[in-house]
């Protein structure tokens, strides 16, 4: 294994310290691009050339992403950086705003000299004061070492982060709705288009990208986007997060290259508890399908290997299931929360989520009907595809999953009102 | 204009219209509840969702711009089973009680549930409930559980109305529309909420449970409430006026219409109309036929006429009244030899009388002001004035066109004001006129010579200065002089800065007309001319006879206390109401008339519009029209040329194939302009309520449940109340000439200093003095 790249300063005691993150050649980057005055497009063609998709789930390539900037726009623009995490099983940016918060400074304070951008947000997710407290003091230390302010490094270059503390929307990991809240007003996602790069926060020009998306940012400036690239593997370029949690021994989040085979992963992991069989593992969040362990053990985490089986990288949160669980239980457990945070803006996912939880939950109770398996994919189908944002997916791709690879355990609850699996 | 295909139709659109503009356009209708022409854009309901070639999924038409080249289907098996899954989900939590809902057919979920609806629901699980709210007596949101989430109630409140009232509060299937903190709605234009509410969640409730839509029949009308003339459906049921709604007219009222026009139909059939002919005998009424009352009407004119002299009877109309009473009013008194006639009766400054070169009028058309890029609002309480108007320049502003004020008060206008200047009654010439002299300055020219005498020691202010900046930055200006400058003491002159500001600024500029028929009064000849006596001159020269169309002396005049001791000193006072009002204590006669929904007539509205109406009801009781009432005295008295047979005759002879719009003119020449010596001490600030503003308002119950109806208190500066030594809720007596009343007095630091805010039009204030001038506070 290689040294880690993102939580490089873990080996410390204190591994959020401005002074450690020095150690291990924090800021070097800021400083270089500053002091070679390195052009936006030579930083944008590094960060292309890195292969650096983003972390937040859905995958899009960070270069191309700042490069819809508009480069001479006269006036306010915006970076936000998406600290949000709220997808069931992923703990992954928590731990960088924890432990390795300058990282994620010098990221956005390269995007913001990139981008030719003064004011930068964090929305930090709303269950996790102490990060926002840990980025707070990060701040305050750059600040006063001249890594944020109105002149950086003596440079005149003028950036200044401020964090947010969320109020624990699920939804507002959605970037248009993280920028409704940052805005003061209730947290649903807008329309698109018009896309945040054009109207974005205050209607400004707005780039969004995830924590750990930003936290990459430093090493590929540092080393170059092609020892990033190298790392992963074809069109999944350099390392990534991942939380691995459930039926494991040691969970926790792992920084491995993208492409690792899923087997290591879960090894690093400490494998199945109890010795139990792996029976399934949802890849990339609650959100995406599940898939059943006997066809994620040939898998490799990448976008690509994953997506070809018929789920998504999405966050890189790996929820292991063994033999002992319950789908219907587990499938009533994820609708539930998707009920719970719909918004309730657009028709089909505000009247639709709670419509497939009581579903489930009747057929989990024992009061399921043979009608029901269809009626879920039929509203499925209609929920999917047809909201304003992704919320309506991610509520149904879990039933789609569940039902697809679990039918029989679905079926086998209504017909006798119990349970297939023994407890 | 780009090519686009929709259902196998090419289509010519323009560049950045939407899918369902261009197919609405082409004449195909898209399934839609969110999406509303004149709202912004949610995409929310999913309704509309169709199928484009080359997306992998069903687009929402409403939000979807149209592009070169695409091919959109409507009606595609993807795009009906979108359709028909969204309806789905809106009808699993609706509570389909359309046969005891008001919205029952009328209802835009109901008719597109017939086209996208199952016969049956898949859903069995319970439904949701949404608890009531109160929102205020004219907006029923009783049956929450209906709605639907669409927000179109929300965005009206936030992009027409100009404030946030109603909002959707909680998340997801506990999504509900509240409005903040248990408040009530207390916008003047609430009620176009329930219009487009597409469900039956907010009713309105004056009207509920009260008729069924398919039972009504709807009859065109015109709102004599305002100089707007917004175009008014009376849905009438059983003889009897059940609702009033908007009928959508682009140039005048857009599909709003004002709270004011939606809900004065309760004031029509109240118990105290008047309905049967009176007369007071020995100090006692009596009800009579109409020959009886008529024919003593007569008498007693001829008398005088006889007696005293023709110029000793003098004739009032209100504003709101139509074209053909105002003219057959006139031609009556002129017929006696009089002409003593005028319907501008709040009006305190006569001056411009014969200097004016045509009607005063708004100056622009109506829909020009959405248009216009600056504006200088002078002297109006806008908003509740002229609800509609304000909005249209809220509009503007919200374009990016600059409002500038220059008002007593400072009321919330909801939306963003650039400059104001507010200032006591008394100062607002010499305002008015630094902002000539700083445009002046800044255009680098000189003023013309007519209205030099008012620019002697006036230095423009930084404010002035700023709104000179504003007017001279722009294209397409309109200065606007509203009631408040009309009713001013130095009104002329106000209209001569005015006019002076506008010549150097390029701007346009006109009055906000008072009243419906501000300018059809003018056109009815309704004014007293060269050798007649006005309004104002009227009352303070009493005279022995006075007819009064509509009018409520004591509400609906300049100065209450004067017009009550000229009525009550005349020999005969005939008093031509729907109402019996306080008429009773000082009137001979009182002949009861049709409101505007029991008459045929006409109102000219202040961008000279004419616009005829028909009546919709049958007269109440014995009422009859005004129109056919003054037709019979004419014949009566054997005046000439009385032998009209319908309202449409006199209004022919009365606009005699005169292009209105020719006749229209602001311009002032030849104004001797006297500067007036302030007088020291407190100056009266006097609105005339929202909902006080005529008889049929007076008397619509749910309109006097509001907050715009609450009793007036003396508002004052509370700098001005610490000199008085009163605190708010105290109460205070308020003397005006040589009325006084006693009210509670109130804070309100948006006011100037040296001024006290006392409505008037109001029972609580009737019998104080002129809206304008001297007045003391004293504590009781």
């Amino acid at each position: 294994m290689n040294a880690p790249i993102l939580l490089n300063t873990s080996h410390f005691e204190q591994p959020w310290t401005l002074g450690n993150y020095l150690k291990v050649g924090g800021y070097q980057a800021l400083r270089r691009i500053i002091e070679s005055k390195m052009s936006a497009d030579e930083i944008i063609a590094e960060v292309k050339l890195s292969g650096l998709r983003g972390r937040g789930g859905a995958g899009f390539p960070t270069g191309l992403k700042w490069s819809f900037m508009p480069k001479n726009y006269e006036g306010d623009k915006y970076l936000v950086c998406n600290s949000d995490e709220g997808e069931p099983g992923t703990c992954k940016d928590r731990d960088i705003l924890r432990f390795n918060p300058h990282s994620l400074i010098e990221g956005m304070a390269i995007a913001a000299y990139t981008m030719k951008v003064k004011v930068g947000y964090n929305y930090v997710h709303g269950e996790i004061y102490e990060a926002y407290e840990r980025m707070e003091e990060a701040c305050e230390e750059a600040r006063k070492a001249g890594y944020l302010g109105n002149n950086i490094l003596g440079s005149g270059f003028e950036f200044d982060l401020h964090n947010h503390l969320g109020y624990g929307a699920y939804v507002c990991g959605e970037e248009t709705a993280l920028l409704e809240s940052l805005e003061g007003k209730k947290g649903q996602p807008r329309f698109k288009p018009p896309f945040p790069a054009s109207f974005g926060l205050y209607g400004k020009p707005t780039t969004i990208n995830n924590t750990e998306t930003f936290a990459s940012i430093p090493y590929i400036i540092r080393e170059g986007g092609k020892k990033f690239a190298d790392m992963g593997v074809p069109n999944s370029g350099g390392v990534k997060l991942f939380s691995v949690s459930g039926h494991v021994n040691n969970p926790g989040n792992f920084e491995v290259p993208l492409g690792t085979p899923f087997k290591k992963l879960l090894e690093m992991a400490g494998g199945v508890r109890n010795g139990n069989k792996l029976k399934a593992v949802i890849p990339g969040g609650s959100s995406m399908p599940v898939l059943p362990g006997e066809i994620m053990m040939d898998l490799n985490m990448d976008f690509d290997s994953i997506a070809k089986a018929g789920s998504y990288l999405g966050t890189g949160a790996v929820i292991v299931m063994d033999e002992t669980t319950c789908m219907v239980k587990a499938l009533e457990r994820l609708s539930y929360f998707y009920f719970e945070e719909s918004c309730g803006q657009c028709t089909p996912c505000r009247e639709g989520t709670g419509w497939l939880y009581r579903i489930v939950h009747r057929i989990e109770t024992g009061e399921g009907r043979p009608e029901d398996l269809d009626l879920l994919l039929s509203l499925c189908e209609n929920i999917a595809g047809r909201t304003i944002c992704a919320l309506g997916d991610a509520a149904a791709w879990p039933v789609q999953g569940f039902l697809k690879h679990y039918r029989s355990e679905f079926e086998y609850h209504i017909e006798h009102k119990r349970c297939l699996v023994k407890a | 204009m780009i090519n686009i295909e929709i259902d196998g139709k090419h289509l010519e659109v323009e560049n950045g219209s939407t899918v369902i503009e261009a197919a609405h356009d082409a004449g195909i209708y898209i399934p839609h509840f969110c999406y509303h022409k004149k709202l912004s854009i949610a995409a929310n309901c999913r309704m509309c969702l169709v199928q484009v070639e080359k997306a992998p999924k069903p687009l929402p038409a409403c939000a979807t711009p149209v592009a070169e080249g695409m091919k959109v289907f409507t009606a595609s098996e993807q795009a009906v089973k979108a359709q028909k899954g969204v309806m789905e989900f809106l009808l699993i939590n609706h509570p389909l009680d359309c046969p005891i809902c008001d919205q029952g057919g009328e209802c835009e979920l109901q008719d597109l549930a017939v086209g996208y609806g199952g016969s049956a629901s898949r859903y069995k699980e319970e439904k949701r409930v949404v608890l009531p709210k109160d929102i205020g007596p004219l907006v029923s949101a009783e049956e929450m559980s209906r709605c639907i989430n669409c927000t179109r109630c929300v965005r009206f409140g936030i992009e027409i109305g100009g404030q946030m009232e109603l909002g959707q509060a909680f998340r997801g299937e506990h999504a509900e529309i509240m409005s903040f903190v248990s408040g009530t709605v207390n916008s003047e234009l609430s009620g176009n909420m329930i219009d487009l509410c597409p469900v039956g969640a907010l009713t309105s409730k004056p009207f509920r449970y009260k008729a069924r839509t398919w039972e009504l029949s709807r009859r065109k009308s015109v709102s004599p409430h305002d100089s707007l003339g917004s175009n008014l459906a009376v849905q009438v049921k059983d003889n009897r006026v059940m609702r009033v709604l908007p009928i959508e007219n682009e140039a005048i009222n857009e599909c709003w219409i004002s709270d004011r026009d939606r809900y004065s139909y309760e004031g029509l059939n109240t118990s105290d109309r008047l309905t049967k002919p009176m007369l007071k005998q020995g100090g006692q009424w009596q009800e009579v036929e109409w020959q009886v009352a008529l024919e003593y009407v007569a008498n007693g004119l001829r008398q005088i006429k006889s007696g005293a002299g023709a110029e000793q009877i003098g004739a009032l109309a209100t504003g709101g009244s139509t074209l053909e009473e105002m003219y057959l009013l006139q031609k009556l008194l002129r017929g006696l030899g009089s002409h003593n006639v005028d319907f501008r009766l709040r009006q305190a400054d006569f001056s411009a009388d014969g200097k004016q070169a045509g009607v005063p009028w708004l100056g622009t058309s109506v829909a020009e002001l959405n248009k216009a890029d600056r504006f200088l609002i002078v002297g109006s309480f806008l908003r509740k004035d002229h609800p509609l108007l304000a909005a249209r320049i809220r509009s503007a502003v919200k374009h990016g066109a600059q409002a500038n004020i220059i008002h007593s008060a400072d009321d919330d206008l909801l939306m963003k004001i650039s400059n104001k200047s507010i200032v006591a009654p008394s100062a607002m010439v010499a305002s008015l006129a630094e902002i000539l002299q700083a445009l002046a300055t800044e255009k680098k020219v000189a003023v013309d010579n007519s209205v030099q005498p008012l620019l002697q020691g006036v230095a423009a202010s930084a404010t002035a200065q700023a709104i000179a900046k504003s007017l001279a930055s722009g294209e397409r200006g309109v200065i606007l002089l509203g009631n408040f400058a009309q009713q001013h003491p130095q009104a002329a002159q106000l209209q001569l800065l005015a006019q002076n500001i506008a010549a150097l600024g390029n701007a346009k500029f006109g009055f906000l007309g008072e009243a419906a028929n501000s300018v059809g009064g003018y056109l009815a000849q309704a004014v007293p001319g060269a050798s007649g006596l006005n309004a104002a001159a009227m009352l303070a020269q009493p005279r022995k006879a006075y007819l009064l169309l509509n009018v409520e002396a004591e509400l609906d005049t300049q100065n209450s206390q004067q017009a009550i001791a000229a009525m009550q000193a005349a020999d005969m006072v005939v008093c031509m109401s729907a109402y019996k009002h306080q008429g009773v204590e000082y009137a001979d006669v009182m002949l009861p008339i049709s409101p505007f929904t029991e008459t045929s007539g006409t109102f000219i509205n202040t961008e000279g519009c004419v616009q005829s109406f028909k009546g919709t009801v049958k007269p109440l009781g014995e009422t009859r029209p005004a129109w056919k009432v003054l037709r019979v005295l004419g014949n009566l008295l054997k005046v000439q040329g009385f032998e009209f047979d319908s309202s449409e005759a006199v209004r022919d002879e009365a606009l005699n194939g005169v292009d209105v719009l020719s006749k229209l003119n602001n311009s002032l020449q030849g104004l001797t302009v006297q500067t007036v010596s302030t007088t020291g001490g407190l100056q009266r600030v006097a609105d005339v309520p929202i909902y006080a503003s005529d008889a049929i308002v007076r008397h619509s119950a749910p309109l006097q449940a509001t907050q715009d109806a609450m009793a007036p208190c003396a508002l004052m500066h509370s700098d001005e109340m610490k000199k008085l030594g009163v605190k708010s809720g105290d109460l205070v007596k308020v003397n005006v000439g040589q009325g006084s009343a006693k009210i509670k007095v109130s804070a309100d630091d948006t006011l100037p200093d040296g001024v006290v805010r006392v409505a008037a039009g109001h029972a609580a204030t009737a019998g104080l003095g002129a809206m304008f001038g001297s007045v003391t506070v004293e504590r009781v």
